[in-house]
């Protein structure tokens, strides 16, 4: 046998050898996680997935969800060709629903996940007809934020933004179904979000947040933008996630405040989509993320809300207050994102921030 | 060979392939995306397969007319910008000796690795109040106090030539180095200026490679979506921005599909006239 020919058969049989070994690799549980990109999925990463493979023996592999809808339509356009990108995903509130509306989601076995009892009922995600689809993974708030050194005292209220001192000095969200800003101006200047019930009322809401714009310098989609400019204190004040500005305010000149009339409380849940191979795996790691020392965990590590009960957690007051707050929360009307008047809304939104 | 038409399959092979990779990466696309146009949307949902005009009629709107205007003016805007600066300086080039030619091309085609976000955060930091060069002209004494410069139109426009540039001197830069120098040589021994040479015989001579250069330019920042995001403030909002948000965040794919080849028939169309009118005035062939 001649080098050459040595060389091609050592290739083949280590060919062989490596399809022969696959069954033995596939053997090892995995389980691909789908984690908002950035500081979420680096936390998780960090400080929740090892500690989960050693209890369970489940390896993570954990994919950056880009922000918006976008991992939706992934999800959408995969799960047409039976693909799932990721087993168990992380998905905002709007995007739960409209993946409802095409039974996207895997109805989820509550007999598998003992934990859900820790929950609060607001956590458990259910389709019109009862069916579980999503299982709270985490919730944050979006808080008033100020640069200390621009603004000495604390801001009280959201109905700051709109005075005249902050002209050409805010960072809003640019969306409707982001900022949530028009939940924001109905329960400060309407009384509550009930008003949004009707275009009439939208409309009157929608005036009243126009009358914010000369204040506002940047309407972001990206979260790293704004920081930067909160930090620098070229845009001192705006609307920002709670737990990233008490982690920024640790070196830098920013504080996070709960207005009186509520922070504003947004929540991802789990959900797995239909075209999941592992729902065992998936089910095992939606009741791990239930349990409350875990959800004390991300409180204490990611600043995040938890999902369980207070009382079960063993937060402290002092610990709980830095994530959340006894003032009732800003709850988001996801419904009118996803109802008839959803594309109405998001015109008229459109074309009152760029008149 | 040579001249001859190509004759059985094996002579056709090279140019099969960019067929098909034309066909694969841009037919194909187009066509589902052209598909989806014509799809139904499910208000909060996701999409059916349907044949309506709905969303084009949707396209009629106040909105949709005024940021489509926006957006070509200020494509137009920068492509002028760009050519009436890229112009002499790549002129200058030309006139360099082969060793600093290459230093300069090798620098602007390097400014290209450089993403969009970063172009755009870097002039936004650049712009900005609190670190900005303004600061740098109060320490100069040229500015009472440190502004802030973006975001806004100037600083939009500033990011969209910035990352255009090196194409405007990439596709200016052949033409110009072929150019042949006795002509400006000629046209200064009978007595024109240097200025005049410049503007008469090589503007002139090199007129439709400055057209080519026009739409290409205009074509490329037509379809920048981060830039205006990050520089631009909300009336300074290109179409492209607002497909992005339609297919991102509200996950209406019909109605920014629709945007979409409205926007591309729009200046495709524009791009024609301008070939139609540069033709025009182009002087017999010589």
């Amino acid at each position: 046998m001649n080098t050459r020919s040595r060389l091609f058969w050592s290739i083949l049989i280590l060919g062989v050898a490596a399809l022969v070994s696959q069954p033995a690799l596939a053997a090892e549980k995995t389980l691909k996680v789908g984690v908002y990109g950035g500081y979420f999925k680096d936390s998780f990463d960090k400080h929740i997935f090892p500690d989960f493979t050693k209890e369970t023996g489940i390896k993570v592999e954990s994919v950056a969800e880009p922000t918006g809808e976008a991992w939706l339509v992934q999800l959408e356009q995969a799960s047409k060709a039976g693909v799932a990108p990721a087993d168990v995903n992380m998905i905002a509130q709007v995007a739960m629903l409209k993946g409802q509306k095409t039974s996207l989601w895997m109805p989820l076995d509550l007999a598998k996940i003992p934990n859900h009892k820790n929950l609060l009922p607001v956590f458990v995600h259910k389709y019109p007809d009862g069916k579980v689809d999503g299982i709270g993974a985490v919730s944050w708030y979006i808080t008033l934020v100020s640069n200390t050194k621009v603004f000495p005292a604390a801001p009280a209220s959201w109905g700051d933004m709109w005075s005249a001192d902050k002209k050409d000095k805010l960072g809003l969200l640019a969306l409707a179904s982001n900022s949530f800003l028009l939940e924001v101006t109905a329960t400060t200047f309407f009384g509550g979000t009930q008003v949004l019930d009707t275009k009439e009322g939208v409309q009157k809401v929608l005036d009243k947040l126009a009358a914010v714009k000369p204040n506002v310098k940047l309407w972001y989609r990206d979260e790293a933008q704004f920081e930067q400019a909160l930090k620098s204190g070229e845009i001192p004040m705006g609307q920002y996630y709670h737990d990233v500005a008490t982690l920024a305010s640790k070196e830098h000149p920013v504080r996070s405040t709960f207005p009186k009339e509520g922070g504003i409380l947004d929540s991802g849940s789990w959900a797995v989509t239909k075209a999941c191979k592992k729902a065992e795996e998936a089910h095992v790691f939606i009741d791990y993320m239930c349990r409350p020392d875990i959800q004390k965990k991300l409180s204490l590590k990611v600043g995040t809300s938890p999902t369980v009960k207070k009382e079960l957690t063993g937060l402290t007051d002092a610990d709980f207050a830095a994530v959340s707050s006894d003032i009732k929360p800003i709850i988001p009307r996801y419904d009118i994102y996803t109802g008839d008047m959803s594309d109405w809304i998001n015109q008229k939104w459109t074309e009152m921030i760029t008149k | 060979m040579i001249g001859g038409p190509p004759k059985g399959l094996r002579a056709r092979l090279p140019i099969l392939y960019p067929a098909a990779m034309l066909v694969v990466f841009f037919v194909i696309p187009f066509g589902i995306m052209l598909a989806v146009s014509f799809f139904k949307r499910e208000p909060g949902g996701f999409y059916t397969t349907d044949f309506s005009i709905g969303n084009y009629a949707n396209l009629f709107t106040v909105l949709f007319g005024r940021v489509l205007v926006f957006s070509i003016l200020i494509s137009a805007f920068c492509a002028a910008l760009c050519v009436a600066v890229g112009f002499p300086f790549t002129y200058f080039i030309t006139r360099m000796r082969r060793k600093a030619q290459v230093v300069w091309l090798v620098v602007l085609v390097s400014v290209l690795s450089l993403s969009a976000v970063i172009v755009a955060f870097a002039w936004s930091i650049m712009l900005s109040q609190t670190a900005g060069v303004s600061n740098l002209l109060v320490w100069l004494g040229l500015m009472e106090k440190a502004v802030s410069w973006s975001p806004g139109f100037w600083a939009l426009t500033c990011g969209m030539c910035y990352i255009a540039f090196p194409y405007t001197v990439l596709v200016l830069y052949p033409p110009m180095s072929r150019l042949d120098p006795h002509l400006p040589e000629a046209a200064q021994t009978l007595g024109a200026s240097p200025v005049t040479t410049f503007f008469t015989v090589v503007v002139g001579s090199l007129r439709s490679s400055i057209v080519a250069t026009l739409i290409m330019v205009f074509a490329f920042t037509l379809g920048t979506y981060l830039i205006p995001q990050i520089l631009g403030r909300p009336q300074h909002w290109t179409l492209s921005v607002l497909i992005t948000d339609e297919a991102i965040y509200r996950s209406n794919l019909p109605f920014a599909s629709a945007m979409a080849v409205f926007f591309m028939v729009v200046s495709l169309a524009l791009v024609g006239l301008t070939m139609l009118a540069g033709k025009a005035k182009e002087p017999s062939p010589r």
